[in-house]
């Protein structure tokens, strides 16, 4: 009976197609490492039909205008030399793939970085600028940005070798019932994930969608704003956005959303 | 100044001809979480009871449990059991351990504990992200508990 018909629902076409083309994985089976679920599942199955419709063109999403201001500022030149990143990167087009495998072990530094750390690296290190406000709206459009181009390519963060022990890190973190409320993040999203709590249908809490253009601030928002604003609902201390303990958290979330599409910007409520 | 320490003194003998209230932290739980004895030792009112639960600041019991009696209330959750029946199931002693510390009655649970002050992983300044100092104010007082307590035990099926 109703099983058959779950399994059904989960083989069936992409619902979300973005542009009549880029066609969006919205559930997933489960990673290797979920082993206690079967399915991972985007928020955007979570919001309502007008929310959901918004994000099905380009010209209705309004995360959109952040992605052309980034655009152009991707042109600006920067720092003594006046280089941009177009100086470096030819387009933003040459980024495609790379939010997908982001927050990403890096060599050099020796830790996980995540896209907007990256971002601050080739702005200070290499354009010898002065670094962007972590979760400011000209990182989170140039995040917007670099996400868009690789919209519909599966998430596929590495969570083994080196960057594994910040992973852990996460994952404890993901568990953790912080605050006086005393709820981890699973308590709302793994438990509870589809179901209303007060006026809100709660989602599995994933980031492919990030940045979210959310009708409720009428701004992009950065992943870790979000994490930032669920562990205050739980009236707790937070971490700071670019903290370390938000970066593990961001890389074990992040690893929890693998196979699905890449969504940023999307629209949420 | 003087003023102030007869009014502080006269109210702390009212405090003490009225009972004194049991604070937080000396609540005394059964082997199965109840809590036999009233908080404030007066009886609550489910009126004010009502208003607690249904609050978004105080209680929000209805974020997570659908209560048929206050369907004028907007927007019930599903996290929790509907509370209609309460009371057929349980008694006024385990309903006050239940709302005072749930995880006493049901270990792990995700119910907040609503009358503790400490112990608490990064514990914050109310909703400002802010940290606090423990002991916190409790989530709802001795009085608020009683009432919360009171209105659960008017929700009856048989
Ligand atoms: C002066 C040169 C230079 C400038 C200016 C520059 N970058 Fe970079 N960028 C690099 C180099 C070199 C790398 C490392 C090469 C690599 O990892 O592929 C890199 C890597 C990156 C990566 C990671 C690519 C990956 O595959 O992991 C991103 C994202 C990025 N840059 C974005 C930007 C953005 C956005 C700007 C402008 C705000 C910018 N860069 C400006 C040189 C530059
Ligand atoms: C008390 C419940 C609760 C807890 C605990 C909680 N969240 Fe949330 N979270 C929500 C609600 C409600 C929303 C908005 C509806 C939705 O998308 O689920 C949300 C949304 C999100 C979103 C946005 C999803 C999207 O598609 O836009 C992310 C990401 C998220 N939460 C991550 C976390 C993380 C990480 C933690 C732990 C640090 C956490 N949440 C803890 C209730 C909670
Ligand atoms: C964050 C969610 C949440 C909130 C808020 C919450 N509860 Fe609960 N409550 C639960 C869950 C879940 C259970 C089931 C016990 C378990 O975990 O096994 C429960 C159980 C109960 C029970 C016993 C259920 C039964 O069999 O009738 C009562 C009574 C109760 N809650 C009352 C309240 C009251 C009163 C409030 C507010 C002052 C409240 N709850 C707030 C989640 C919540």
């Amino acid at each position: 009976g109703s099983a058959a018909l779950a399994t059904a629902a989960t083989a069936q076409e992409a619902n979300l197609v973005i542009n009549d083309e880029i066609e969006i994985v919205t559930r997933a089976p489960a990673p290797e490492h979920m082993e206690y679920m079967s399915e991972v599942v985007s928020g955007w199955e979570y919001r309502s039909p007008e929310t959901q419709a918004l994000q099905m063109d380009d010209f209705e999403n309004p995360g959109m205008i952040g992605v052309d201001n980034a655009r152009a500022d991707f042109e600006t030149a920067m720092g003594p030399d006046d280089q941009s990143c177009a100086s470096c990167h030819e387009s933003p087009e040459a980024l495609e793939g790379v939010r997908a495998v982001y927050p990403k072990w890096d060599e050099a530094k020796g830790e996980v970085q995540t896209l907007e750390m990256q971002v601050n690296e080739c702005v200070t290190e290499r354009a010898g600028a002065e670094p962007w406000d972590y979760t400011g709206d000209r990182m989170t459009e140039m995040v917007a940005l670099i996400s868009s181009v690789s919209r519909g390519m599966p998430v596929n963060v590495a969570i083994d070798g080196p960057a594994q022990e910040t992973w852990e890190q996460g994952k404890e973190i993901y568990y953790t019932r912080y605050g006086q409320l005393e709820l981890a993040c699973a308590n709302c999203h793994e438990d509870n994930y589809d179901n209303m709590i007060r006026a809100d249908h709660l989602s599995q809490g994933q980031i492919n969608g990030f940045p979210t253009y959310r009708l409720k601030n009428g701004a992009l928002n950065a992943v870790h704003d979000r994490f930032k604003g669920c562990v205050r609902d739980t009236r707790a201390e937070t971490f700071a956005p670019g903290s370390p303990e938000f970066v593990a958290l961001e890389l074990y979330v992040a690893s929890r959303g693998n196979g699905l599409s890449v969504e940023g910007p999307s629209v949420r409520n | 100044m003087s003023r102030q320490i007869t009014l502080a003194v006269a109210l702390a003998l009212i405090g003490v001809a009225a009972q004194a209230e049991v604070a937080p932290q000396e609540v005394a739980y059964g082997e199965y979480g109840a809590i036999e004895t009233s908080l404030t030792g007066s009886p609550g009112d489910p009126k004010a009871g009502a208003e607690v639960m249904a609050d978004r600041g105080l209680g929000n019991c209805v974020a997570c449990h659908a209560v048929g009696a206050l369907k004028e209330v907007p927007f019930h959750g599903e996290i929790g059991p509907p509370l209609d029946g309460a009371a057929d199931r349980w008694t006024e002693a385990d309903l006050r351990g239940i709302v005072a510390n749930a995880k006493m009655t049901f270990p792990e649970t995700i119910m907040p504990a609503f009358y503790k002050t400490e112990g608490f992983i990064r514990p914050g300044d109310g909703f400002t992200g802010k940290a606090g100092t423990e002991p916190l104010d409790p989530l709802l007082t001795a009085q608020q508990i009683e009432d919360v307590v009171a209105y659960l035990m008017t929700l009856r099926e048989e």
